[in-house]
């Protein structure tokens, strides 16, 4: 008779067993290491939270600057504050979850080296607690949206697509997710590709519409552009709030499945390194 | 169905050699190619066996090959070796850490691995949100951890400083403390490395008492790696005994370690170091260094000793610079690793000075009072006014027996054996008093 056996080690993982039940089991440690991550930025520092709002408050304030006034980049005749905020608070987020989980083997490899449990639970915990480092940023967004419309009086016209805010949020946080598996993979053995991620990064803010609109742009380069999955996530997060920008529904489907497709791979990716990766990190 | 609730087939592993990184990509693309083609990995082909004293030969070594082994339920294994055997490799298989290169392990339940006390404690986070977060690291659920919190807390000790930052805490408490969400884990099968060494001789007592609780009182399945010989002989019901990679015995506990502890000693009265591979060595050698040990009695060598016999042992040294008061010294240790007898030169008589030169030591005891047995010597020698450890230091240098004498035949010698180990003459006086 066949035996039954819980735990099967072999040196070959069959490509789509992702051990998703596993994962299931664990989810406790997931939310003690979100708790974890969120409690301990209170405990180390004098301002707190505050430096969620400081950070993105900085930036914008530097792109007023620097793209608004000195470079004169049209902002789809937005107030510029809240043009610029709009975009550094969703790019954020996604360029947190891609350069944080990408060094997730490396920056863990003291705790993976001693202990099993579903290395998946890490990176999604990094996206989680952004999650909640997102929606402080948010707040200042809707709070200085507010203060425009209702004490500047400045015309802008929500539009109904406000209610898609969580998907541009899934595909912002999957995307970032799922390129930062990918990567994650190739930074325990290749660590130059840390440095290549950070600059690579700010190349993409830069080829994505986040500091200028869509609009700008020649018509004829468009089509590059909407390749550009999340391209459609900030322009749309821009229609959505302040009803200027491109939003179509068929390509933000495109971006859902783009990103469907990138974090099923990066977890295939992240699984396949996972099984041996203590002896290369 | 069988208890069994480990099988362990065929297993090896691999490793690079040198530095990782450098060639990776070539290598990696040359595996790559074979693969595509279909051809086994071709650095598979000459991994050579684990024998850290040989130069290598390949750049990949086999840390683990052949490894078969079965374990039942509510057994518990003790994993020996000397350092560099595979015995961690083993471990981080067995608990998922690294895959293996060959070969597979089946398991039956859960598997805890502690192959370090208290993984994952952040010390800017109190006692309690370290236990949660240790315990579910270990894979506790939230709910688990709810119900045995107090009992944690009360057995680690630490009571008072619940809600208190463990970076306040002494190492030592922090150790209690991961231990604790450990011993509560209640994994049908535990594996432990080493993490006794760690932590005050009432801590191991009482880490050792929870172990064995573990497997009998419940029945469940304990892996345990150690150095610590007496450990091991109180604690493991069987005996698995790596080397250079391979399984060189499995079995029953003591009849092991003694092996283990005699097998660099091979009956010999004397042993020449230098031409013994087996020895296990410590020490810089900056000043001296040890030629060979030798064993007897009334100046004929011999392994055999009864109570009441003289031991003379021989030590020979080559000084390789001129030292000021060094200690020489002998230590006898039974099989369990327990030491009886600490000879130490600069006790007994000072050696003032070694000039370079080869010595011979002798050192002659009194009578013995051992019990019958199987006995180790280590020896060392160490530049006396330092402060670190011996200069050459060698770990049961050679074995002796003592045996029973026909006086104790008459007497039922076998059953205090256990309850002690060397005797004390006394007189008996019976009284009726009422």
């Amino acid at each position: 008779m066949e035996e039954k056996w819980d735990l099967v080690i072999e040196p070959q993982r069959h490509l789509f067993d992702l051990r998703l039940k596993t994962l299931w089991k664990y989810r406790d440690l997931l939310v003690l290491f979100v708790k974890r991550d969120i409690s301990l930025v209170y405990k180390q520092t004098i301002l707190g939270p505050v430096w969620f709002f400081l950070q993105p408050v900085m930036t914008t304030v530097i792109y007023v600057f620097v793209f608004g006034n000195i470079a004169s980049i049209s902002t789809d005749g937005l107030p510029k504050p809240l043009f610029y905020l709009s975009g550094i608070v969703i790019w954020n987020y996604f360029s947190d979850c891609f350069i944080q989980t990408s060094d997730t083997f490396v920056k863990n490899s003291d705790i993976f080296g001693k202990v099993y449990f579903p290395r998946l639970i890490t990176p999604l915990s990094v996206i989680s607690s952004g999650i909640i480092k997102f929606f402080i940023q948010f707040v200042l967004f809707i709070a200085l949206y507010l203060y425009y419309i209702l004490l500047q009086g400045v015309a802008v016209q929500p539009q109904i697509e406000i209610l898609l805010l969580p998907i541009f949020l899934i595909v912002m946080s999957l995307l970032g997710l799922g390129f930062g598996l990918i990567f994650s993979s190739l930074t325990t053995k290749y660590k130059d590709l840390k440095f290549l991620i950070q600059f690579g990064v700010q190349l993409l803010m830069y080829a994505t519409p986040v500091i200028y609109p869509l609009s700008t742009i020649p018509e004829k380069y468009h089509l590059y552009f909407k390749l550009n999955p999340i391209t459609h996530v900030i322009e749309g997060f821009k229609f959505a709030f302040l009803g200027r920008g491109f939003y179509e529904s068929t390509w933000l489907l495109y971006s859902v499945g783009f990103t469907a497709i990138i974090l099923l791979l990066g977890i295939v990716i992240f699984n396949r390194t996972e099984k041996d990766f203590m002896d290369t990190v | 169905m069988s208890n069994i609730v480990i099988k362990v087939e065929n297993l090896g592993k691999l490793y690079r050699l040198g530095e990782v990184g450098t060639g990776t990509l070539s290598h990696d693309l040359n595996r790559w190619w074979a693969k595509i083609r279909g051809k086994e990995d071709p650095y598979a082909l000459v991994g050579q066996i684990n024998d850290r004293s040989q130069a290598a030969s390949s750049d990949y070594v086999w840390s683990l090959k052949d490894i078969n082994f079965e374990v039942r339920q509510g057994e518990v294994l003790g994993i020996i070796g000397k350092n560099g055997a595979g015995k961690s490799t083993l471990l981080k298989i067995i608990s998922q850490i690294t895959s293996p290169t060959t070969g597979s392990v089946r398991g039956k339940g859960r598997i805890a691995s502690l192959l370090e006390v208290g993984t994952g404690m952040n010390p800017e986070l109190t006692a309690k949100e370290n236990i949660y977060l240790n315990g579910a690291i270990l894979g506790m659920r939230k709910k688990e951890i709810d119900t045995k919190f107090d009992e944690i807390i009360d057995f680690s000790g630490c009571t008072l400083y619940v809600n208190t930052p463990v970076k306040r805490f002494s190492s030592g408490m922090r150790v209690r403390l991961g231990f604790a969400v450990a011993a509560f884990l209640e994994p049908e099968i535990l594996i432990v490395d080493e993490v006794l060494a760690v932590g005050d001789a009432e801590f191991q007592k009482k880490a050792i008492g929870k172990m064995k609780d573990i497997s009998s009182g419940s029945g469940r399945t304990v892996l345990f790696v150690s150095h610590n010989m007496e450990a091991v002989a109180s604690l493991c019901t069987k005996l698995l005994w790596l080397d250079k990679g391979r399984v060189f015995y499995e079995g029953n506990t003591l009849e092991g370690i003694k092996k283990y502890l005699s097998n660099n000693v091979l009956e010999q009265t004397q042993v020449i170091f230098s031409e013994s591979k087996v020895i296990s060595r410590s020490g810089e050698k900056r000043f001296a260094t040890l030629k060979s040990i030798s064993i007897g009695k009334n100046n004929k060598p011999t392994l055999s000793f009864y109570k009441g016999d003289k031991i003379e042992i021989n030590i020979e040294v080559e000084i390789k610079q001129k030292i000021q008061q060094p200690e020489i010294g002998a230590a006898i240790s039974n099989f369990k690793g327990q030491r009886f007898h600490h000879l130490v030169s600069s006790w007994e008589q000072q050696i003032e000075e070694l000039k370079p030169g080869v010595y011979k030591i002798k050192i002659s005891t009194d009578t013995i009072s051992l019990y019958p047995g199987d006995y180790n010597i280590s020896c060392w020698i160490r530049e006396y006014v330092s402060t670190s450890g011996s200069d050459d230091f060698i770990d049961n240098a050679i074995g002796f027996h003592v045996l029973k004498s026909e006086e104790q035949m008459t007497k039922q010698v076998n059953a205090f054996i256990d309850n002690g180990g060397v005797y004390l003459e006394c007189k008996w006086d019976l009284q009726q008093v009422q």
